[in-house]
């Protein structure tokens, strides 16, 4: 490490050397601004250099004041990359915050001064193998987000690694940072995907979100990576953060629609017998009547509706609309409206989230009217809501238009139309347009609503009203002359152009049935037109046209007078129609065969305009996405597939869960004889795993176990589909451990045992045993102490008796547990079912517990692992053990020296860490030992009974160290026995946790003075 | 996912950027102040703005916009959620959430967005793994601070973030082991000119400020749990557990927190706590007006109707107001033509009344519509649905928690159409 710190500290030097050219370049004039307080300051040049001065200083608490100030220039956007050279001279300092603000700098600045960056990498790959995971992790975590090229080889090494940590945190990172390099160099996509391949087996919740995202961001072609891990994700879902529910869930959708067939059935019905079909599936009967029906849900596909169906009661607003787009996109018709309440939820939190909800319940309404329309009050438009919000509700609320509600919603409309909001007004003019032409039985309601409208002293409002009018009327103007000649009344009043174009439009088309008015209008038009506004004067040109063809006779005059105005119009447009219109309708020799047609050309009759949603093609994108909130696609939008005709393959979906293995104790002792003299650490064992190829032919006997077992599995089989049983969700981290002992170490007594495996876990987590001897840290225990301790009685457990046992093996649940194994024997003469733990006091207490045992038959036992957090102390740790009918209190003692992990070191580390354990950390005694310990073997077997410590190599005969740690905090725990004259000893203890020391040390002096 | 982020205080500055991925510019903001200048009011500002190189999805909290730029497919809520999770961060550390608490701990707000998220995802947001690893600022810890130099970072590492109850952290110690839970209720509702109820829904929300020793396990049972139409809940609660038993089973995070928010099912009548006379006329000359507005209690289980507030959003017209109020104080405001009549306390024996003349732009015609009234009330002591805590047990524990539940009734949007 020195040697390391030594050269990064010249090649500074060196560099501040090469500096000021760089500087002066850098440095620019910052703009004098007032900023408050102590940052503005800093933003000049001369300032700059103080904080250098500051940061080159030894004091600690100057730099960390200068590095605030430099993050506050940040966050400010101010340029402080010049401070680079001095700021990255901090990387390693021993300070957490004045490191965590350098690497803010570092990555803000990284890419541009990538030169400098480099000389930050060694610290970080040193912290990459740091025992403490969250410094693992951080440096990852900086390490990734330095963009810089030329590091690539190296972030990609430390992403392999960090993959295959022990640590879900750190791997939990190393799948962000795949995204990360990703997005910096492409290229490296094949070696990215072999690491989210990896990491998509993995079985933390903490990881699965972000792997997830990861997947989605790098491959999210490559589908095929999903199968086996799909019935994984869907049983973790509810207990991943809300975040990666999130990815995960957008992420299932895509892939359901791609693996399973369509559940909307044509006759539309859904029935409901196939789907209890599913529930009942473990018996026989309805297998059958499965294969009759012509569509049955995929049973993974309802696996996914299922496990995703709780989350709709989720705090986070965006888990919820996932849940509901889910579900949208997937579920059956008949199921998609138990989304409909959550939606109308979150149409109370905040504006941007209604903003969104709407939306999506705009588009949902097109289609599916029957799923709100019992909400249809909460649609109802408040005066302080914002704008955008008002005319998403107006919008769902024609939408959900019936003719059982419409009544009630015209209601509500006619508050509306008289709203401050001009705008709304107008908006809610255009609804009621939209529902008297979805309505026929409401439309001359409607009109005559509107009607009443035209005398509103708004403008926009009779405006809006003219426009709507003019669409309705077109629909059917047989009845409506009188409404014309209201209209041709208005014209005086009305200024908006647009309603004047509309009046004047509707007048032509219409002359025929107003003929006396029509003319006057056109007149009035005359004495007006070259004031008005382009689009009337282009109305008022139609208007004279149609008339001209319809009423020559009064009309002659008037058309060539307003024909002439148009000629020498200021606008082209104008100009252009006019001639048009000319040479169509007066006929002179010049003018072509079209001028016979001028009239069907004029007065064809028009189709009436379709009033309809804004929101009616938006379900081309999956809801709940930005493409849906835009209307157009963004960037990186994945679209979603339609079903297929034909289901895929289902069987890709299989996991080979292999059943816990049931050995018999004979065999059990068999097995392990093949290694009688290794050291029972977990990591040999678990090559006995008989899936793993390379070991089958050692596992002979194995099998012969496996098989003996194959009757009471075939029997299991007969009751259930075998697909069923992976259905099943399995218990997150279930059976992740190997939990073997051989039987010859163990001594006898030692029953019964069950080895319990996941092959697939295991050959990921387990058979790594370089990255602990990289780490120096734990190492299996020197001794087991083969002594198990009474849990339960067979009398006070009714039957049930339960002996336990400390493994002193670092528990793979999680490092900081102590693991305990249980053996639980069935003493009875009955069947005991469902054997769990209960609940446990005190209750901070983490216990990991063992999954449920489903039954326990008579005379039987089995053997289960469990880890419980002692958090260093001996105090004991009580739980209820319980059976389907009882439950049982008991309670586990740990001595002191059960409490720590057997660590490695050399002698030379085992004296540094002394020299910083003294004093306080300290303590000793002198006793009297016993003949036989005073030689070495005898006196390490005792120590490591007592303890779980491991034995450091000593260079003097007469001198005995032993190193561990405490397992929940790491603490170091160092023994030194030295042996002196005359059978007398001086034991000391050096460890942080005095109070255990102590203990340990009152065990350790009984121990060795014992006969 | 989430690119960078900006915050703009009402003036259109930005006081703070951060960039979780590669720098993006300031200019891209232009867009957003553009479509903030457009608007009549901040509240109108769209969330999602689309550039031709970013999105743009901003809040509008406490007078600040949080403007995050995007530049992938995201889904819009993810971030919007986000966001708020962003300024209840802020709200929590420092007591509250404006321009000037942000620039006094400005390094303190970039290092909790720092932590936050990683690349643009969410890493932590559980503000009890945040504050594990940077300490919120109190007086005391200031003084100490200037005075030893040590600062607020701790130098713990965060093992809540590793733990299967993030929200909770280990060895939290009190002298006074207290759980108090405020049931607080709003009703939404509207009312039109004659007092008939348009929409009438009540909305709860279960309030928890919980600070145990240990690890507590607990159990909050309703006497009237069918009540509950629709639910939302921590991540703390067992969903199980409510399924079967309708019963709330968690293990609480330390401090406050809001336990489960819930709907009361509408089909039950919602009583209305109040009433209101109103009229307001204009005069046809167009030059004047008269408003008479008077509330009284109506359904209110025999409780007293405090913290009254009547807010009325006048025509833009309507220049000034003289009115006399029984009780209480009123106030205009011209600019926003807003008129607020603080009463207080409902005295069912005097009733308030509020009555006066308003004055009209001269010239300006008679204003079409008639203004809508806003209220606002609170009711101690009663939740109106009727909702009711049957018992709290605690697990896991060997000390007697001091327990306590509260009720509130105030009103939400609880609007009366004149």
């Amino acid at each position: 490490m020195g040697v390391g710190r030594n050269v990064t500290v010249v090649y500074f030097l060196l560099s501040l050397v090469l500096l000021p050219v760089r500087m002066s370049l850098v440095e620019l004039p910052e703009p004098s601004v007032s900023i408050p307080r102590d940052v503005d300051m800093s933003s000049s040049p001369t300032r700059n250099d103080d904080l250098k001065e500051m940061l080159e200083n030894n004091k600690e608490s100057l730099k960390l004041e200068a590095m605030k100030r430099i993050v506050g220039l940040i966050a400010k956007g101010k340029n402080a990359s010049e401070l680079f050279p001095a700021v990255v001279k901090n990387v390693a300092s021993k300070n957490i915050e004045l490191k965590k603000l350098v690497y803010v700098y570092l990555v803000r600045y990284a890419e541009e001064q990538q030169d400098l960056a480099l000389l930050s990498i060694s610290t970080f790959q040193r912290a990459l193998k740091d025992p403490n995971q969250l410094i693992r992790a951080s440096a990852l975590r900086v390490l990734s987000s330095i963009r810089v090229p030329i590091i690539i080889p190296i972030m990609m090494l430390a992403i392999k690694e960090a993959a295959s940590d022990m640590s879900p945190y750190v791997r939990k990172t190393s799948a962000h940072a795949i995204q990360k390099l990703y997005s910096l160099d492409p290229d490296q996509k094949e070696h990215l995907i072999e690491v989210i391949e990896k990491l998509l087996k993995d079985k933390s919740t903490l990881v699965a979100g972000s792997v997830v995202m990861a997947f989605e961001e790098v491959c999210p072609e490559r589908i095929d990576l999903i199968h086996k891990n799909y019935r994984k994700l869907c049983n973790l879902l509810v207990d991943v953060e809300e975040w990666g529910q999130v990815v995960i869930i957008s992420m299932l959708t895509r892939y359901a629609r791609t693996q399973f067939t369509s559940p909307w059935r044509e006759d539309g019905v859904f029935d409901e017998n196939s789907e209890r079909a599913f529930y009942e599936s473990d018996e026989e009967k309805t297998r059958d009547d499965t294969e009759i029906k012509p569509y049955t849900m995929d049973p993974d596909h309802r696996l996914l509706l299922r496990n995703t169906k709780p989350l709709l009661q989720s705090r986070n607003t965006a888990v919820v609309m996932s849940v509901a787009q889910l579900y949208w996109h997937l579920a059956p018709r008949n199921e998609v409206s138990i989304v409909t309440k959550s939606l109308v939820r979150l149409l109370r939190s905040h504006r941007e989230v209604q903003y969104i909800v709407l939306q999506n319940i705009a588009t949902m309404s097109i289609q599916r009217k029957g799923m709100f329309e019992p909400y249809m009050k909460s649609f109802y438009v408040r005066s302080t809501d914002a704008t955008h919000i008002k005319s998403l509700k107006l919008e769902i609320l024609t939408n959900l238009a019936n003719e059982a509600n419409i009544s009630t919603i015209l209601r509500e409309f006619q508050t509306y139309v008289k709203s401050q909001d001009k705008q709304f007004a107008a908006g809610t003019i255009q609804a009621i347009g939209r529902c008297a032409t979805n309505i026929s039985e409401v439309t001359d309601t409607c009109l005559n609503g509107l009607v009443l409208l035209l005398s509103n002293r708004d403008e926009t409002v009779v405006a809006e009203s003219v426009v709507v009018i003019k669409k309705l009327l077109q629909a059917q103007p047989s009845q409506h002359s009188d409404i014309i000649k209201h209209m041709a009344k208005l014209l005086d009043n009305i200024t908006v152009s647009m309603a004047r174009a509309s009046i004047l439009w509707l007048i032509g088309e219409y002359c025929e049935r107003v003929p006396k008015i029509a003319p006057d209008v056109l007149r009035k038009m005359a004495k007006s037109f070259t004031s008005e506004e382009d689009i009337v004067k282009l109305q008022t040109v139609n208007l004279a046209a149609k008339l001209y063809l319809t009423n020559s006779k009064q009309t002659k005059l008037l058309t060539q007078y307003i024909l002439n105005l148009g000629k020498y119009d200021q606008n082209y447009d104008i100009r252009d129609r006019t001639r048009f219109i000319r040479q169509l309708i007066v006929p002179n020799e010049k003018s072509g065969a079209l001028s016979k047609y001028a009239r069907r050309i004029l007065l064809a009759p028009k189709p009436a305009p379709v009033l309809e949603s804004a929101y009616k093609d938006r379900d081309r994108y999956q809801l709940g996405t930005l493409s849906h909130t835009i209307n157009t696609k963004a960037s990186g939008y994945l679209e979603l597939s339609d079903w297929p005709a034909v289901a895929p393959d289902q069987s890709v979906r299989n996991v080979e869960v292999i059943e816990p293995v049931r050995i018999h104790p004979s065999i059990c002792t068999a097995l392990f004889h093949f290694c009688p003299d290794s050291p029972p650490s977990f990591f040999h064992i678990s090559c006995y795993c008989p899936s793993l190829p390379s070991e089958k032919s050692s596992s002979q006997s194995e099998k012969s176990s496996s098989e003996s077992d194959i009757e009471q599995k075939k029997k299991k089989k007969m009751k259930k589909p075998p697909q069923k049983k992976n259905v099943k969700p399995p218990n997150k981290d279930r059976y992740q451990s190997v939990m073997c002992k051989p039987n010859s170490w163990v001594g006898p007594g030692f029953g019964a045992c069950v080895c319990v495996c996941d092959f697939s876990s295991c050959r990921m987590n387990l058979l790594r045993p370089h990255l602990f001897s990289r780490r120096l840290s734990v190492s299996g225990p020197a001794f087991v102490p083969e002594k198990s301790h009474n849990l339960l009685h067979r009398m006070t457990g009714k039957g049930l008796a339960a002996q336990y046992q400390f493994t002193r093996q670092p528990c793979l649940y999680q490092p900081n547990m102590v693991s305990v194994q249980i053996s639980l024997t069935n003493t009875s003469d009955h069947r005991l079912e469902q054997i769990h733990i209960g609940e446990r006091s005190p209750a901070g207490l983490k216990i990991h517990c063992f999954n449920t045992i489903e039954f326990l038959e008579p005379d039987a036992s089995v053997t289960v692992s469990m880890g419980i957090d002692f958090n260093d102390s001996t105090q004991a740790a009580n739980f209820q053990l319980c059976t389907k009918e009882d439950q049982f209190s008991v309670s586990i003692q740990p001595a002191v020296g059960d409490l720590f992990l057997a660590v490695t070191m050399t002698e030379q580390d085992f004296r540094k860490e002394q020299g910083k354990l003294q004093g306080m950390n300290e303590c000793s005694a002198t006793i009297t030992v016993t003949a036989e310990n005073t030689s070495s073997q005898p006196l390490n077997r005792r120590v490591a009974a007592m303890a779980n410590v491991g034995v450091v190599p000593s260079g003097q005969d007469n001198v005995h160290r032993f190193a561990g740690k405490t397992a929940c905090s790491g603490a170091v725990l160092l023994v030194t026995v030295e042996l002196r004259e005359s059978s007398a000893a001086v034991i000391t203890i050096n460890t942080e946790k005095s109070v255990m020391g102590s203990m340990l040390l009152r065990d350790l002096k009984k121990s060795l003075a014992q006969a | 996912m989430i690119h960078s982020l900006f915050l703009v205080n009402p003036s259109g500055d930005i006081f703070l950027e951060k960039h979780w991925k590669s720098v993006v510019s300031r200019s891209v903001c232009d867009y957003f102040l553009e479509a903030r200048e457009k608007a009549l009011d901040p509240e109108d500002v769209p969330p999602v703005i689309s550039t031709p190189h970013h999105y743009l999805i901003s809040i509008y909290r406490d007078k600040l916009f949080f403007l995050s730029v995007i530049q992938t497919e995201v889904p819009p809520l993810f971030v919007i959620e986000f966001l708020h999770r962003v300024a209840e961060m802020i709200q929590d550390y420092f007591g509250e959430c404006s321009e000037t608490v942000i620039k006094d701990n400005v390094v303190m707000v970039y290092e909790l967005l720092e932590e936050m998220l990683d690349n643009g995802f969410p890493l932590a947001t559980e503000s009890n793994v945040l504050k594990e690893m940077i300490r919120p600022p109190t007086i005391l810890r200031s003084v100490v601070n200037t005075l030893t130099g040590s600062s607020n970072v701790g130098d713990k590492l965060p093992t809540g973030q590793l733990s299967t109850i993030p929200w909770r952290r280990a060895g939290v110690k009190y002298t006074n082991n207290e759980a108090y839970f405020d049931v607080v209720e709003e009703i939404d509702a509207i009312l039109d000119r004659t007092g008939t109820t348009v929409f009438a829904e009540i909305q709860g929300v279960v309030e928890a400020c919980v600070k145990l020793s240990g690890m507590p396990d607990l159990t909050l049972s309703f006497m009237n749990p069918r009540l509950l139409d629709d639910v939302s809940f921590h991540p703390c609660v067992r969903y199980k557990r409510w399924e079967s038993e309708r019963v709330l089973s968690f293990i609480p995070p330390d401090g406050n927190f809001t336990l489960m928010t819930y709907h009361v099912n509408a089909q039950n009548l919602v009583a209305i706590p109040v009433y209101v006379k109103h009229s307001i006329n204009f005069f046809e000359s167009g030059s004047g007006g008269r408003l008479d507005l008077t509330v009284g209690p109506k359904q209110t289980m025999g409780k007293t109707v405090e913290g009254v507030l009547v807010t009325v959003h006048m025509p833009k017209t309507v220049l000034s107001v003289s009115l006399n109020a029984t009780q209480g104080s009123y106030t205009y405001d011209n600019a926003t033509k807003v008129l607020v009549w603080d009463i207080g306390k409902l005295n069912p024996q005097k009733l308030p009344n509020l009555r006066g003349s308003l004055s009209l732009q001269t010239g300006a015609p008679k204003p079409e519509e008639n203004p809508s009234l806003n209220i606002d009330l609170k009711i101690q002591q009663l939740a109106i649905s009727g909702l009711k805590v049957n018992r709290l047990d605690m697990f896991g524990e060997k000390y007697k928690p001091f327990k306590g539940v509260k009720y509130i009734t105030k009103a939400g949007k609880f609007q009366v159409r004149m």
